[in-house]
């Protein structure tokens, strides 16, 4: 799985197509990171092409929830598909990371 | 008497053929010609093994008394597999198996999965069976693929297994069962026989000599042939092949996937993050697991409790690194909630649902699945067979003639079979040379692909004799190499002049005529009578079919390449004369013709001398005998019954 990201007016947006895994959990947590870097703190995680997701990649999302919150920021989540929704339900963390419909929707409101 | 006369013709020919072949390779040889000598030679050979294969199976001839009365209770299921064959076809020979005489349940397996089909049953109470959702993006297996499916959904202890179009009579239960009363005899096979055929057979659909003297003296050598229908079978001794084979096939994946561990971790830990030490230790732990299941399986420990602890032990590794994650990611959510910028929530910090380790670990969502390599090691150290519909398949599925295999298989495990020399049922042979060159390609493709992939010679737990009357059918089926051989050099001689033989001289003839006259005396004697000129023909006839199934098979076995396999239509296909599908024929014809002309033509000017010539005119008279049979079967328009031919006079 590889990521790119993009640099929007408001905010950055990180998409990866594929398995965000225990292989390719490192590469989000680099990725992100170096966004945060750039001084970009608010980040959409774009999980529409995101097929699958394992507790490694989860623990992914919340460190880079992490860092973007230490960089005075946000990292919210969009597109979020089928089998990622059901692993957020299940461990309860749908209530840390509120998913949006698009990447655009996710900063909306501020 | 008729055995000891056929013993002393068979000691007779075998004798002879190996005092010609014997001096052909030491004294005859043209090494000027080496390049048409050594290939006529190598025919020759293999015609002599051919021969004596044959010799060695109508030795034991064995010609069987009725057997005994069955016991009453025995309980039978008479199958009629079928795929696309026409509906009033399948319930003609479905009612007649309702009719049968002994207490039995009759069951039409359709692989066409057809509605019609099912109702027709239905409405006639005769039971209706097909694949069920098991089988979906699974392997099918063709006709042994249906018959496993219906074993798993009958009970009868014995089964009777009937070609959609072979009708039975009501007595072939009673005629055959009471075989069974041996409790090691696991099959009993009767002829095929086929009502749609004109006496001159143009197609040469009966195999009078096969069913006859061949599964005869198979018998002999308890060693007659299951040939897919028209036969008895004893579900046990079925169930035994398909559990024997389930074992052996779950320790040779096991045992290959543990001895495979080492390399496929190391390639995980190439793929995974290198320098995540809880990475490493699942990868380690997972070693550590395979590790100790490969001594194990060496210390002869059972598969289940083998497959059963390495699967725990990886899946206590893959649950400590899900509780690693998790516990890292509940440090993280806690880091964030004491920072003053924002708050996550209003009821505290959140926690990571209990259950969730438990999910999150399973075979779908663990992270082991990230490591392909060690989740396919994984999927193959186990006892379910993911990849077949029923871990347990009674019909041999290595061959699209699953019927040689299967009882290949039952003789193996010491089961006895029979072979009952009378006709009990009545089938539809093709009616057209299209399909029945497909029919022939088929057979000798299953054959081959069982030659290739369980080559009877060396099947522990069959005798010699066994192993020989397997191989001698398989050995037979390589015909077509030799029959090029076989035009090729007279043609040769005709137009070029070069003979591959020193010299036609009285010693050639003095060895080889002798020989040639016992061989076709054994065929009389052997076959008593039997028309097996048709036979004869059709063997040298159809060398590119024989070819064409050798290389098929041979890429399939070898390489995994598809046969182009076709089920062999029982309608009739429609058209005119098929004289695209002889081609090679036409053109071995056309060059036959050619070198007669040429031959006669060089003796005519003194180019060549007068017996060559007349041994090779001879020769080529010979094969063009043999191929005129094409002529007939390719203007062949379909059987027609005896009155309807006079009402149309």
């Amino acid at each position: 799985m590889q990521f790119s990201y993009e640099l929007k007016d408001s905010y950055a947006e990180v998409k990866g197509a594929g398995r965000l895994n225990m292989v390719s959990a490192p590469k989000l947590r680099e990725v992100v990171a170096e966004v945060v870097a750039g001084g970009a703190s608010r980040v959409v995680v774009n999980l529409e092409d995101t097929v699958f997701m394992d507790s490694s990649g989860l623990g992914a999302l919340i460190g880079c929830l992490k860092a973007a919150r230490q960089a005075g920021g946000d990292l919210r989540i969009s597109g979020v598909q089928a089998q990622v929704k059901m692993v957020l339900e299940l461990t309860n963390m749908d209530r840390v990371l509120t998913s949006y419909p698009t990447a655009e929707a996710a900063f909306g409101d501020d | 008497m008729t055995q000891f006369w056929t013993r002393i013709i068979v000691a007779l020919t075998v004798l002879l053929g190996v005092n010609y072949i014997a001096w052909r390779w030491m004294a005859s040889l043209n090494w000027d010609a080496w390049w048409i000598a050594v290939p006529l030679v190598a025919a020759e050979t293999y015609s002599l093994i051919d021969v004596m294969l044959f010799g060695l199976t109508v030795w034991n001839l064995k010609l069987r008394k009725p057997p005994p009365r069955a016991p009453d209770d025995a309980t039978v299921d008479v199958f009629i597999t079928t795929y696309d064959e026409p509906l009033d076809l399948v319930m003609t020979t479905a009612q007649a198996a309702k009719n049968i005489g002994h207490p039995h349940s009759t069951w039409i397996l359709d692989d066409g999965d057809r509605a019609e089909m099912r109702q027709l049953a239905e409405a006639n109470g005769i039971g209706y069976v097909t694949r069920g959702e098991d089988w979906a993006n699974m392997p099918r297996h063709a006709k042994a693929g249906n018959l496993n499916n219906a074993l798993m959904i009958t009970q009868g202890e014995f089964l009777l297994i009937l070609d959609a179009d072979q009708v039975p009579e009501p007595k072939i239960l009673e005629r055959t069962l009471g075989y069974f009363n041996n409790s090691r005899v696991a099959l009993v096979q009767t002829p095929q026989y086929f009502i749609n055929v004109p006496d001159d057979d143009p197609l040469g659909s009966q195999a009078p000599l096969f069913y006859g003297p061949i599964q005869q003296g198979k018998d002999g050598w308890n060693a007659a042939f299951f040939c897919g229908s028209n036969a008895l079978l004893r579900r046990e001794a079925l169930m035994q092949l398909g559990l024997v084979g389930y074992v052996k096939e779950t320790e040779r994946n096991v045992r290959r996937a543990l001895a495979a561990s080492r390399s496929a971790l190391k390639k995980a830990r190439r793929s995974a993050d290198a320098g995540n030490p809880l990475v490493a230790q699942m990868l380690d732990d997972v070693e550590a697991a395979t590790d100790e299941g490969r001594r194990q399986l060496d210390a002869g420990f059972s598969l289940s409790e083998i497959t059963y602890r390495v699967g725990r032990q990886v899946d206590q590794a893959v649950r400590t690194l899900v509780e690693a994650d998790f516990s890292a990611l509940q440090a993280d959510l806690e880091e964030i909630a004491t920072m003053e910028l924002a708050s996550v929530g209003e009821a505290g910090v959140p926690v990571v649902a209990g259950d969730a380790v438990e999910r999150m670990s399973g075979r779908a969502w663990s992270p082991l699945g990230a490591l392909e390599s060690v989740h396919a090691l994984l999927d193959a150290i186990s006892v379910e067979r993911n990849k077949e519909a029923q871990p347990v398949m009674p019909l041999a599925t290595i061959s699209v003639t699953e019927d040689m295999a299967t009882a290949m298989r039952l003789h193996a495990l010491g089961w006895q079979s029979v072979y009952h020399h009378e006709i009990l049922a009545y089938g539809l042979a093709p009616e057209d040379l299209k399909t029945m060159l497909t029919q022939r390609l088929r057979w000798a493709q299953g054959t081959i692909q069982v030659m290739l992939r369980e080559n009877p010679l060396v099947q522990r737990g069959l005798s010699w004799g066994q192993r020989l009357m397997y191989f001698s059918t398989m050995w037979s089926y390589l015909s077509g190499f030799t029959a090029v051989v076989y035009f090729a050099a007279p043609i040769i001689y005709l137009v070029l002049g070069i003979l591959p033989v020193s010299s036609l001289s009285p010693d050639f003839f003095s060895r080889f005529i002798p020989f040639m006259v016992a061989n076709q005396l054994l065929f009389q004697v052997a076959g008593h009578g039997i028309k097996t000129w048709r036979g004869q023909q059709y063997s040298l006839a159809l060398f590119p079919t024989w070819i064409k199934a050798c290389t098929t098979a041979a890429r399939n076995v070898w390489f995994g390449r598809p046969l182009g396999f076709a089920v062999t239509p029982k309608a009739r296909q429609s058209g005119g004369p098929s004289w695209s599908l002889i081609q090679p024929q036409i053109t071995v014809a056309a060059l036959l013709v050619l070198a007669l002309v040429v031959g006669v033509a060089r003796l005519a000017a003194g180019l060549s001398e007068p017996i060559g010539t007349l041994v090779n005119v001879g020769w080529v008279v010979f094969d063009l005998a043999v191929m005129s049979i094409l002529l007939r079967a390719a203007t062949y328009r379909g059987f027609v019954p005896e009155e309807r031919k006079a009402d149309a006079v």
